[in-house]
């Protein structure tokens, strides 16, 4: 069968309806395992020793003692994880911030690990491994960075994306551009340009569950590895990358996640694990503290963005141009080009330009975090849109509305945009009564949009009927918002049966075919449209035993509400057989039934959405509550509307945290200082309002049933618009996020003076 | 055959022009061509080149049919969270 998914505009019974998540009472009552509830026998601990250091030479390692304590049963270095793929840079930083080799590039970067047969061993044995450093000068902040006589972190880093090559090696790793027309003529048309430097702080995902794995390596050269992640195959390739082994003997099991973001689409400890256990011929458990997953998972950039945009006095902005420098951790990555790519996304604009510059600094592995790096260019862009429009005097809606992107509008990172939502998200947010309601005394009303690409990808999804006509969806994709949910709707809904028929599972490495990780809003968007493809397959299978159960032609059967109908007026009387029925003959009209699909899920839809906050600043301490807030967003087609609002209100509620309160605050030392919960304060319920959200529902024609991503979107405007609705409030505008108490208060000070 | 369009970090790899005269009917023939007279391209179809058509993204498929009327945009490939 053709794997036809284009949109068709069918009508639904089960898609669109808000059943409880199959998933929902394991995790309430404590039986769902998360990556380190598995036990083996015989399993060790494993701990990591990691560098107090932001940058050091490693002079040398001594391991003796550990490996001699009682109890110990290996002990590890870069010496036993050598580079097995010689020449891929990728894969060797990979490898290098797992276990550092020459040198430590930031505060956390392990440089040897332990396997024990408890904690406590671990623990001593950690503290009897003597390293000793030359300690480097370092650099923690974007700006300070690229400065010329900055500290290096890479002597063979020269810029990419100059022309002429660079002679000398800098931290700034690569350049890109986007973009279109002539700025300069722009702004020599507009009425009005501002221009501005806007700063963001690096912040963490924040995940729940700590990074979670057990390995388990055999003498035979096989491997398992259970592990908390967003993606088991991906893994699966890089550890056995990574430890030169062959990628099919690596079975990979993925647990429930505790929330990943885009922080667990990357190894960390995994590949360490695996290399205990074969170096100890034992099952290894290594579960990271809270102080390790932000001193050494991967954590977003720091941004410093300049921007400039110019507008006419009636709203029309005649040109933007941004210049953003993000930092990258040690290694390059495509963070500011992210940020390039989106910032202006939202808008038509006849002139455009963005230059990203990739930023090595002595922090950790910068990594994806949830639309990675367009809240940062949103909030810089959003905030100067705000600000021109109050300077023209038009409202920051209307502005928005009439310089929106649409159907057939040249995007700002380059091909022409199809059927879109950015129009509709902002017509539907100036008709909301939230933009009307009466604001209280120091309070401030901010709104703005944002963008997110959306993608698909390789998928692989399988589902079998069972003797009694109940349906297991094996899936490859994993679930991180309620996906086993939706994909049993769309199964049921193709099929025709009811939704408790069906159970969704995520198989292991070894249960389905390759599948990408979960990312870029794709796990619903992809699995979906693989799931409608095997039970249509299913289906034709069915039809074939129905023919066969009535002798009949199989032309003369079809599907409907989940039964094989004959048609005709020789068969037309023919009572009509329901799947179960069907099931339970498989044996003696063909054996088992299933349907299979593997595609590439591209065409994924773009998003837009536009958000609406309300804050109250307390001027005498600095401190704000956000009081009201709505989200507006394009789903192209709710599958489940509970978990797409889930969606909606989670990024919000993360994106309000990076705001106001989240940041990594270095010390002069290049060390963390603030590793914990207690320091780095992501919102809890009681500091925010119940997130208001509407779905818009723009069908996406490359999806059969319309879908569009909807997991990253959400966190792009509320940087922006909380800054809009605080400036609005302490009547200065707010360059910095977080917009901590002492930051607001600065600039209220700052503004009276 | 369609104008191809390029985004700016790919520009120096083909002397600095906006746009490619390459006739191809599929992504594939296309990204095979763009090496052959382009070699520094290399690199970054390595690191995974995006095809836009028509506006929809195309990371992988090289089966792909490329209209002849079609707007065709190559972009990096992206990764998200």
């Amino acid at each position: 069968m053709s794997n036809n998914t284009k949109f068709t505009g069918q009508s639904f019974k089960s898609v669109g309806t808000r059943p409880l998540r199959p998933d929902g009472l394991d995790k309430v009552t404590g039986r769902a395992r998360y990556g380190a509830d598995i036990q083996l026998p015989g399993q060790l601990t494993a701990l990591i020793l990691r560098s107090p250091h932001a940058h050091a030479t490693i002079k040398s390692i001594d391991t003796s003692k550990a490996e001699k304590l009682k109890g110990v049963k290996a002990v590890l270095t870069s010496a036993d994880l050598p580079d097995k793929n010689k020449g891929d840079q990728d894969l060797f930083d990979i490898l290098d911030n797992c276990m550092a080799r020459k040198k430590v590039l930031y505060d956390g970067h392990s440089v040897a690990a332990v396997a024990a047969i408890d904690a406590v061993t671990a623990r001593a044995a950690l503290k009897l491994i003597k390293v000793e450093y030359a300690i480097l000068p370092h650099v923690t902040d974007v700006d300070e960075a690229v400065k010329p006589k900055a500290p290096l972190l890479n002597r063979k880093c020269i810029t990419q994306g100059v022309e002429p090559t660079p002679k000398k090696a800098s931290n700034v790793a690569k350049r890109t551009e986007f973009g279109h027309g002539n700025t300069e003529t722009g702004f020599a048309e507009a009425d009005f340009v501002k221009e501005r430097n806007f700063k963001t702080e690096q912040t963490h995902q924040g995940y729940i569950e700590p990074h979670a794995c057990v390995a388990s390596y055999s003498p035979d050269g096989t491997a398992e590895l259970w592990v908390c992640t967003q993606g088991h195959f991906v893994f699966r390739q890089q550890c056995a990358a990574l430890l030169g082994m062959d990628v099919s003997k690596l079975r990979v099991t993925p647990t429930e996640i505790g929330g990943g973001f885009g922080g667990k689409t990357h190894v960390w400890a995994e590949p360490v694990a695996l290399a205990l256990s074969r170096k100890a011929n034992r099952p290894v458990k290594l579960v990271m503290s809270r102080e390790e997953v932000f001193r050494a998972s991967g954590p977003t950039s720091a941004t410093s963005i300049d921007i400039k945009i110019g507008i006419t006095k009636d709203g029309t902005i005649t040109a933007g141009d941004a210049t953003l420098r993000y930092s990258n951790g040690p290694y390059v990555g495509p963070w500011a080009m992210l940020g390039a790519m989106t910032a202006f996304a939202c808008y038509d604009l006849k002139n455009v330009r963005t230059v990203g510059y990739e930023v090595l600094v002595n922090r950790p592995k910068t990594t994806a975090y949830r639309a990675p790096s367009a809240p940062m260019a949103a909030f810089a862009v959003e905030s100067v849109i705000d600000e021109l429009a109050a300077e023209i005097g038009m409202d920051p809606v209307e502005v928005r509305i009439k310089n929106a992107a649409k159907e057939g509008s040249q995007s700002s990172y380059g091909p022409v945009y199809g059927p879109i939502g950015i129009g509709p998200t902002l017509e539907a947010a100036q008709k909301h009564p939230h933009m009307s309601a009466k604001l209280g005394k120091n309070q401030g009303r901010g709104m703005a949009c944002g963008f997110w690409f959306n993608f698909g990808g390789q998928t692989c999804t399988d589902l079998n009927i069972a003797p009694d006509g109940t349906v297991t969806l094996t899936v490859g994709t994993i679930d991180v918002g309620g996906a086993r949910a939706s994909l049993s709707l769309i199964a049921a809904e193709e099929l025709g049966i009811s939704y408790e028929d069906v159970k969704a599972v995520v198989g292991d490495t070894t249960s389905v075919g390759y599948n990408d990780m979960t990312d870029g809003s794709r796990g619903t968007f992809s699995s979906s449209m693989a799931t409608i493809i095997a039970a249509r397959n299913a289906i034709s299978i069915l039809k074939e035993r129905a023919a066969t159960m009535w002798e009949i032609p199989v032309d003369k059967v079809i599907w409907e509400e989940g039964h094989a109908k004959a048609t005709g007026k020789k068969h037309g009387n023919l009572a009509p057989l329901s799947l179960a029925e069907i099931a339970a003959e498989a044996p003696n009209t063909g054996g088992p039934i299933a349907g299979h699909n593997e595609l590439v899920a591209d065409g994924a839809g773009v998003s837009f959405a536009t958000h609406i906050c309300d804050v109250e600043v307390d001027r005498e301490t600095g401190r704000t509550k956000v009081v009201r807030y709505t989200v507006i967003q394009d789903a192209g087609k709710a599958v489940h509307p509970t978990y797409v609002e889930g969606q909606y209100q989670g990024g919000a509620a993360q994106g309000i945290g990076w705001a106001l309160n989240e940041e990594y605050i270095y010390g002069d030392d290049g060390r963390l200082q603030n590793p914990g919960f207690l320091d780095y304060r992501i919102p809890v319920c009681s500091d925010l309002p119940m997130i208001d959200t509407q779905i818009l529902e723009i069908p996406n024609p490359n999806h059969p049933y319309g879908v569009r991503g909807v997991g990253e979107t959400s966190i792009v405007p509320p940087l922006a618009a909380v800054a809009n609705a605080v400036s609005n409030a302490a009547g200065v505008r707010m360059t910095h996020v977080p917009m901590s108490a002492p930051r607001i208060l600065k600039a209220i000070d700052s503004a009276q003076d | 055959m369609a104008e191809i369009k390029v985004w700016g970090g790919l520009r120096p790899a083909i002397g600095g022009a906006a746009t490619l005269d390459i006739e191809a009917s599929t992504i594939r023939e296309l990204l095979r061509k763009l090496e052959e007279q382009y070699p520094d391209t290399a690199p970054f179809i390595e690191a995974g080149i995006a095809v836009s058509i028509d506006g929809v993204i195309y990371r992988d498929s090289w089966g792909q049919k490329l209209p002849s009327s079609a707007e065709i945009y190559l972009l990096p490939r992206i990764e998200g969270g």
